[in-house]
């Protein structure tokens, strides 16, 4: 039977605190997830079979050994992922390949990303067409937002209220970048970055790391969270364009990416209807515009009407569908390879009933959905408690 | 028999007013404004600005040559006029030369394109000629120097003949730059105006005018490059012409072009010339050229082609010298270089300088940068080359502070464009105000210099406002 659903587990989860973290390197950061997860399933690192380590620029690192080096762990099979920011999940992605057809027991899969090494204005600047250029990474999503504004009458206010509710959850978590809260007033004064986005519409640039273990569910029965642990209900990808400036026809309004890769993860889960059954979600809001496009991608609303339904307060906490209850990317920030792992850290402790700020009432199913790129790649994976 | 077939002029959109330059150094201003190449502008991309609007309406096939002329090629060591080959898509079993060394250029160039056409070496030449001259700060240079381009083309046949070149020598030390001088030098001008402008144009005029048996009554339109307007009219009076009869420099709106300054003049005098007309022209530097442009017909007017006058008309001020100042580069700024490479450049350059996209045969769909399988229809090489369009309108964009990992106070306007035709290009936006732009907004496509990666000049296309639209 295709699929993984109910045949991978996750035994144990770990995160470091993301944020500038400038005294502390890559080693740090990454063996400080490794080991909070390895702890949580109460395992040792000899326990690790097999590790999938999502990062995304070369400068933070290349090959398997980005992994190996800092764990000293050598001699095992390692694989470096890079998919754009499904970077971290596409680790995740092939971890559950790996478990649920049999060829490990207990693997790794993390994302670590030391972005603030290279500076702070926006993200790093790595090859790229040398006349054929895109634009910057705020731009890419500033375009869907002119067109949105445009089509659907969405204004910056309409964006705001998304950094508002992310930052008042983010206030909750003690590992979130950014723990104050802010108003729409604060996101509408702030300096334009590409217009219609202000600076606080984007996400902020970060340091961090995040590890999962990875199992099958028998073998998580006998760890440590054999009482609660989660299993995978469903992981998708989809790869769309990467040039989607260039797409004859392309109406900016939402991204195929999403569209297919919900598609698939609904499909592989059983679900017919997103907005009741998934209890809450975690998604990519690399931008205030993205987070309202997604909710429209994953089907938890009309995508025109998604900006009325945060101002309607259906994305809160303790709304029908909380949307990012960790405070999202807008909170954390984005260090790139690692943050599917953290999505999926915070899905699976929701779950568990202890997450470690905002607690969403009695989860069921969580999502987690990264999308990177011009909007081109994109990973979703549905967590559910095993029982 | 020599011919202009076609010609044309380009100015770049930004003027600063002469006032504003002496008040940011304190000494005396002359009257008018002049013409301030943008900070991506070259003489390569005004050339070819110029060089598109005379090629309006006229087959690239048909071209067998060009010259480029200007004291202030982008390049000392590779050729300018291949680049200009390259943008108007022109065959490749043609001849490409550049002419340099003296504002006299033009029409040093103009003379070998007929002698090419006339020895039979040849059927059509075109002629670009551009500069844009460095100026020394706090020096009456800066009001003075212009920037513009111009282009012609001669060939076997056309509404006005070309013919009676003369020519002379001179070695007399005018404005000057050794080949590591930053700046344009002069001595004092009267010895120059006194013993080479005032001998050579002359001389090179009266020669002409005597082997075409010219009275200065024949004369139309004394065509007569000039440093210095007041050397000018007494250059007519010289040749005994009236004032009327001397075609505009344009030193008051424009400044002093240099090298493309006779061509630009005489396109705006065949922009207002009639069948039977004669105009000398006569350019200097070095040494003079003169020779006769007889106007037997009317040339044809070719929808959505510019004048110089809507060049001259359809302008931007800019509000301080510190802007020229920024465009010409003359502080030090860390600027991004990003990555590039002579292997790319050289392999895209079809789809890169002559802009050539794809349009499959199953679907239809026009897209780009061209590929081997189709976006829309997803079949395999059924695509043919086709030329995006120079036109097109804002689907969207961005303004976007964020370039090369730095964040500017100014934002790049990046826009993706519908293309008439089809087709869409994403591309930054220049020459415009960034409050400007809008969703819808009419667009036309211009080439430029975008940076230095790999240490060459990297050109593209950018996009515009419609100039005069």
């Amino acid at each position: 039977m295709p699929g993984i659903k109910d045949r991978v587990a996750i035994a144990g989860v770990g995160c470091t605190k993301f944020g500038e973290i400038w005294e502390k390197d890559q080693e740090d950061l990454l063996v400080e997830a490794v080991y909070e997860a390895l702890d949580d399933a109460g395992i040792t690192p000899q326990d690790i079979e097999a590790a999938w380590v999502g990062v995304m620029y070369s400068f933070t690192g290349m090959s398997g050994g980005t992994f190996a080096e800092p764990m000293k762990l050598f001699g095992k099979p390692v694989t470096r992922v890079e998919n754009f920011c499904a970077s971290g999940m596409d680790a995740f992605r092939n971890a559950c390949f790996a478990v649920a057809a049999g060829v490990y027991d207990i693997v790794v899969a993390c994302g670590v990303e030391k972005l603030l090494d290279q500076g702070s204005s926006g993200l790093p600047m790595e090859g790229g067409h040398p006349v054929m250029g895109g634009t910057s990474a705020p731009g890419m999503f500033a375009l869907a937002a002119t067109r949105a504004f445009h089509e659907w009458g969405w204004t910056k206010e309409d964006l705001a209220h998304v950094a508002v509710k992310n930052h008042k959850n983010g206030v909750a978590h003690p590992k979130a970048h950014f723990r104050r809260a802010i108003t729409v007033d604060d996101v509408l004064k702030a300096p334009m970055i590409a217009s219609p986005l202000g600076r606080f519409d984007c996400c902020a640039m970060s340091d961090g790391a995040a590890a999962l273990v990875v199992t099958r569910p028998e073998i998580a029965k006998t760890m440590k969270h054999k009482d609660d642990y989660v299993v995978a209900k469903a992981n998708a990808l989809a790869v769309d364009s990467t040039f989607p400036m260039w797409r004859p026809g392309f109406n900016w309004l939402g991204f195929p990416a999403t569209k297919k890769a919900a598609a698939m993860a609904y499909e592989e889960a059983g679900i017919k209807d997103p907005r009741k059954e998934i209890s809450f979600a975690e998604v990519h809001d690399c931008f205030t515009i993205t987070e309202l496009l997604n909710m429209g991608d994953l089907g938890f609303v009309d995508p025109s009407k998604a900006a009325e339904a945060v101002r309607d307060g259906m994305t809160e906490v303790e709304g029908d569908i909380p949307v990012n209850p960790s405070g999202g990317l807008k909170c954390f920030g984005h260090p790139i390879g690692a943050t599917g792992c953290r999505m999926l850290y915070e899905v699976t402790k929701q779950l568990q009933g202890r997450a470690d700020g905002m607690q969403v009432k009695d989860p069921v199913l969580g999502m987690a959905h990264n999308l990177g790129g011009p909007a081109s790649v994109c990973s979703v994976t549905i967590l559910g408690r095993h029982d | 028999m020599v011919a202009i077939a076609s010609y044309g002029a380009y100015i770049p959109i930004y003027r600063l007013g002469r006032q504003e330059m002496a008040q940011a150094w304190g000494i005396p201003g002359v009257p008018g404004e002049r013409s301030v190449a943008n900070a991506d502008e070259d003489s390569i991309t005004m050339g070819i600005a110029a060089a598109f609007e005379c090629m309006a309406g006229i087959d690239p096939a048909s071209i067998d040559g060009v010259y480029f002329a200007s004291t202030t090629p982008p390049y000392t060591e590779k050729q300018c006029a291949s680049v200009v080959a390259g943008a108007l898509d022109l065959r490749q079993d043609i001849f490409t030369a550049d002419f340099t060394d003296s504002v006299r250029a033009a029409s040093v160039a103009m003379r070998a394109a007929y002698d090419a056409i006339e020895s039979g070496s040849a059927k059509s030449v075109l002629v670009v000629a551009a500069d844009n001259r460095p100026a020394e700060p706090e020096t009456m240079w800066e009001q003075l120097l212009g920037d513009g381009a111009a282009a012609f083309l001669l060939s076997k046949e056309g509404p006005a003949t070309v013919r009676g070149f003369q020519s002379v020598t001179s070695e007399v030390i005018g404005p000057w730059r050794r080949s590591d001088d930053r700046y344009v030098r002069a001595f004092e001008p009267k010895l120059d105006t006194k013993y080479g402008y005032m001998v050579s144009m002359v001389a090179a005029a009266k020669a002409l005018a005597e082997k075409e048996s010219l009275g200065p009554k024949d004369i139309s339109k004394g065509v007569f490059s000039a440093g210095d307007p007041r050397a000018h009219a007494v250059l007519g009076r010289q040749l005994g012409l009236e004032m009327p009869q001397l075609q505009d420099t344009g030193f008051l709106l424009l400044g002093n072009t240099g090298t493309p300054q006779v061509l630009m003049m005489l396109a705006a005098a065949l922009d207002m010339a009639k069948a039977g007309d004669k105009l000398l022209v006569a350019n200097y530097g070095d040494g003079a050229d003169a020779f006769l442009v007889e106007v037997n017909d009317a040339f044809p007017t070719v929808a959505g082609k510019r004048p110089l006058q809507t060049y001259l008309m359809n302008k931007r001020m800019l509000p301080n010298y510190n802007a020229y100042a920024s465009f010409r580069k003359l502080m030090d700024r860390d600027r991004y270089v990003p990555p590039s490479s002579p292997v790319t450049y050289w392999r895209d350059s079809k789809m890169e300088l002559a802009l050539y996209g794809s349009r499959c045969r199953k679907c239809g769909t026009v897209q780009y940068p061209p590929p081997r399988v189709c976006v829309e229809c997803g079949t395999k090489d059924e695509l043919d080359d086709v030329q995006l369009a120079r036109k097109g309108t804002v689907f969207t964009f961005t303004l976007d502070h964020l370039v090369g990992g730095e964040y500017l106070s100014t934002p790049v306007p990046r826009i993706v464009i519908e293309l008439e035709g089809g087709g869409r290009i994403f591309l930054q936006m220049t020459d415009c105000d960034p409050k400007e732009v809008s969703i819808g907004m009419p667009l036309e496509l211009t080439l430029r210099r975008l940076h230095e990666g790999a240490g060459f000049h990297n050109y593209y296309w950018k996009c515009q406002p419609v100039r005069g639209g």
